[in-house]
């Protein structure tokens, strides 16, 4: 904000992104070097994998749809100065939201279904998140610390709800019951053909609608404009007469409720069933998208497709190069997460002089101390 | 009374990790660094200790790669948290990724054990250390079961788990060093006025950090299990990091915690099956989820209050 010369607005929303990406994919390539193998020969095969045939296509929709979701759940809280980490844990309780009411309405045409399912998992995954932001509000606990406590006590909870209360008598892993095929979230390969049995489903263009609907409420409603202002200056956003515990309550549970889509895409449509630890890592991948794209919802959609790129191209390259296991998309995610959220300003400050030295017709003297950005 | 020991002798196994990471979070969140990278480093080094361990057969350079590998870690911390003034608990998070990758994918590639290393045997690992007289006394009532039983026969890393207590008491409130890791940690411009270099003693207690958090590392290796296993810290930076939280920043309290979880911990192994009057039998679940419910609990200041470093979490700019 303070900079001794703004840098302008395309360098900050699109220039530094994409040089901290580049930076954690090289990372990622030298990572790949050590262990022996072509880096570029891995990113071939990972496009190829993941856009080079219909199976192959339609599991990265399937894994981009996800992202969405996770990576809006945590940019929605990001706004308003909350950082959610507990996307996983509250995506989980949300499969207990859907498969409860999947199961209870089984039968039900899946078009009237969708509706109740989906908010039946934004209601549980939305109380779920609803606890650690009550907390921060009201009894000043940090969000950060609830939410990581929070993950695991969902572990534990679903885990028993899963194996001692859901799973029925006859099945011997640990899931509940399926839904009925006619109420479970029909899978896109039914209309095109092209996708083969790929598990990509409806909620994708939910996952879409729900990008359109988060960049409306956070830029276009009243309470989008205070969620930001208490992101900003949270003592601004009070003086203004905006309650900030009110705020801290409704985003978590929004935030939380966002999260628990990714119910409707797995648990309701391409697992057909809640089966045990089913959101394997996909909260977390939310906190690298959200980073990635800037809490925004183009950039979080990009993101999103990105790391839905890296996890079916990934499979590809598991087949192909023995070496490289899934395990290289977690390294990449973590350089993501590294570079774009939390060592965003050692790019920063060189894209700064390079600029300063570039337009230095007007001479400026020392730099003032950069503030603490939002 | 066999019953008992039993348990606690494995509260004891189980906490040395905890007590080793709980006490390595203490020193940097008391210099103003929150560190949720302690389960990264965990697990980093836990790695770095068995890679070490079964390439060389010693287990004493397995322990220095270990503590390498969180040196690095705590390094990258700094860096982001220190020097470009980037925010801790992203960076933190993004470590927790990096460890949690890395190793399996190094691990797969190096060994092709699905991520897991090879077992250890011999020099390669930490072996039960059995204290002077401990033959001698086993068959001395009470005392026997409790110095023979409980005291001795753990490895070198939890004698130096249960030491690190006091010596970090000490460091904290008798010391010149830890009276300015204390103020960094709540006031870090009034040291800077006294013409100390804020960054410095942030990066000395990420050093310190490293160290511990290294050993517990290893621990979990190359003394309680002899191999590496993917994801093998399983939580317990957090509950660490839970501990540090319940103890209010303070070093007896953090042993207190430890063993506290420790303890939960050992009972749950215990009571897997066991049928209790009343309950029933005991879903394990439920204890697992207690460290974390205490600790939220704790927080929401239910059970006391806990009050952070006031410092902590926010990078220190230096006036021009």
């Amino acid at each position: 904000m303070s900079s001794a010369m703004p840098l302008p607005r395309w360098v900050d929303v699109a220039l530094l992104p994409v040089l901290n990406v580049t930076l954690a994919f090289l990372i990622g390539g030298v990572v790949v070097m050590i262990v022996g193998e072509n880096p570029i020969e891995a990113v071939r095969i990972m496009l190829y994998g993941a856009f080079g045939y219909g199976y192959g296509f339609g599991f990265t929709l399937y894994y981009t749809t996800n992202f969405i979701f996770a990576g809006l759940a945590v940019a929605v809280a990001y706004h308003g100065g909350l950082f959610n980490i507990g996307g996983e844990g509250q995506a989980y309780v949300g499969g207990l939201g859907a498969i409860l009411v999947a199961l209870a309405v089984g039968g039900l045409h899946w078009a009237f279904a969708l509706p109740l399912i989906m908010i039946s998992a934004a209601l549980f995954a939305g109380v779920w998140a609803f606890i650690p932001g009550y907390l921060q509000a009201k009894r000043g606990s940090h969000v950060v610390i609830t939410t990581i406590m929070m993950n695991f006590i969902a572990t534990s909870m679903m885990s028993y709800i899963i194996s001692r209360i859901l799973k029925p008598a006859n099945v011997n892993s640990d899931e509940s019951a399926r839904i009925d095929p006619l109420t479970r979230v029909p899978f896109l390969s039914e209309w095109v053909p092209l996708l083969k049995n790929t598990p990509v489903n409806i909620s994708f263009f939910i996952a879409l609608l729900a990008l359109v609907g988060v960049y409306w409420l956070i830029w276009h409603t009243k309470f989008g404009y205070a969620l930001r202002t208490m992101g900003h200056n949270g003592t601004a956003a009070h003086y203004a007469g905006m309650s900030n515990a009110r705020l801290i309550m409704i985003t978590m549970a929004i935030s939380g409720a966002l999260a628990g889509m990714v119910a409707i895409n797995d648990t309701a449509g391409a697992h057909g069933r809640l089966l045990l630890g089913y959101v394997a890592g996909t909260g977390f991948v939310g906190i690298a998208v959200a980073f990635m794209g800037k809490a925004h919802p183009i950039g979080v959609g990009l993101s999103a497709l990105l790391f839905g790129v890296l996890y079916q191209g990934g499979q590809e390259l598991a087949f192909t190069m023995p070496a490289i296991t899934r395990e290289m998309i977690v390294t990449i995610q973590a350089l993501v997460i590294l570079f774009t959220g939390a060592m965003s300003n050692m790019l920063r400050r060189p894209v700064e002089l390079a600029f300063m030295a570039a337009q230095s017709g007007a001479e400026r003297s020392g730099s003032p101390a950069e503030e603490k950005r939002a | 009374m066999e019953d008992l020991i039993s348990i606690l002798v494995t509260t004891i196994r189980v906490s040395t990790p905890l007590i080793l990471a709980c006490l390595a979070g203490l020193y940097s969140e008391r210099a103003g660094i929150v560190d949720i990278g302690l389960e990264g480093k965990l697990l980093g080094s836990a790695f770095g200790a068995a890679v070490v361990a079964a390439v060389t057969g010693n287990v004493w350079l397995g322990l220095l790669a270990g503590i390498g590998v969180s040196l690095v870690f705590s390094g990258i911390h700094g860096l982001a948290s220190i020097n470009f003034r980037g925010n801790q608990i992203i960076s933190g998070v993004a470590l927790n990724f990096l460890a949690s990758g890395l190793t399996v994918f190094l691990g797969a590639a190096w060994f092709g054990r699905g991520g897991n290393t090879p077992p250890l045997s011999g020099g390669a690992r930490f072996y039960a250390i059995q204290l002077p007289f401990a033959r001698e006394l086993a068959g001395v009532p009470v005392i026997g079961p409790i110095y023979s039983g409980l005291i001795s026969g753990h490895t070198i890393l939890t004698y130096i788990a249960f030491l690190a207590v006091p010596l970090t008491a000490f460091v904290l409130w008798r010391t010149r060093f830890g009276l300015r890791l204390r103020a960094v940690g709540e006031n870090p411009k009034a040291l800077d006025t006294a013409g100390m270099s804020v960054s410095w003693l942030r990066y000395k207690a990420l050093a310190i950090t490293a160290v511990l958090v290294g050993m517990g590392g290893a621990y979990l290796s190359t003394a309680q299990a002899a191999s590496f296993s993917r994801e093998m810290s399983s939580g317990r930076g957090y509950i660490a990091l839970a501990a540090l939280i319940f103890a209010k920043w303070k070093p007896y309290p953090a042993l207190g915690a430890c063993l506290l979880f420790g303890f939960l911990e050992a009972l749950q192994y215990r009571l897997q099956g066991v049928s209790l009057p009343v309950i029933g039998p005991v879903p394990t679940q439920a204890m697992q989820a207690l460290p974390y419910v205490l600790t939220i609990l704790l927080l929401a200041g239910f059970v006391g209050r806990a009050i952070a470093p006031k410092a902590s979490g926010q990078p220190y700019v230096k006036e021009r």
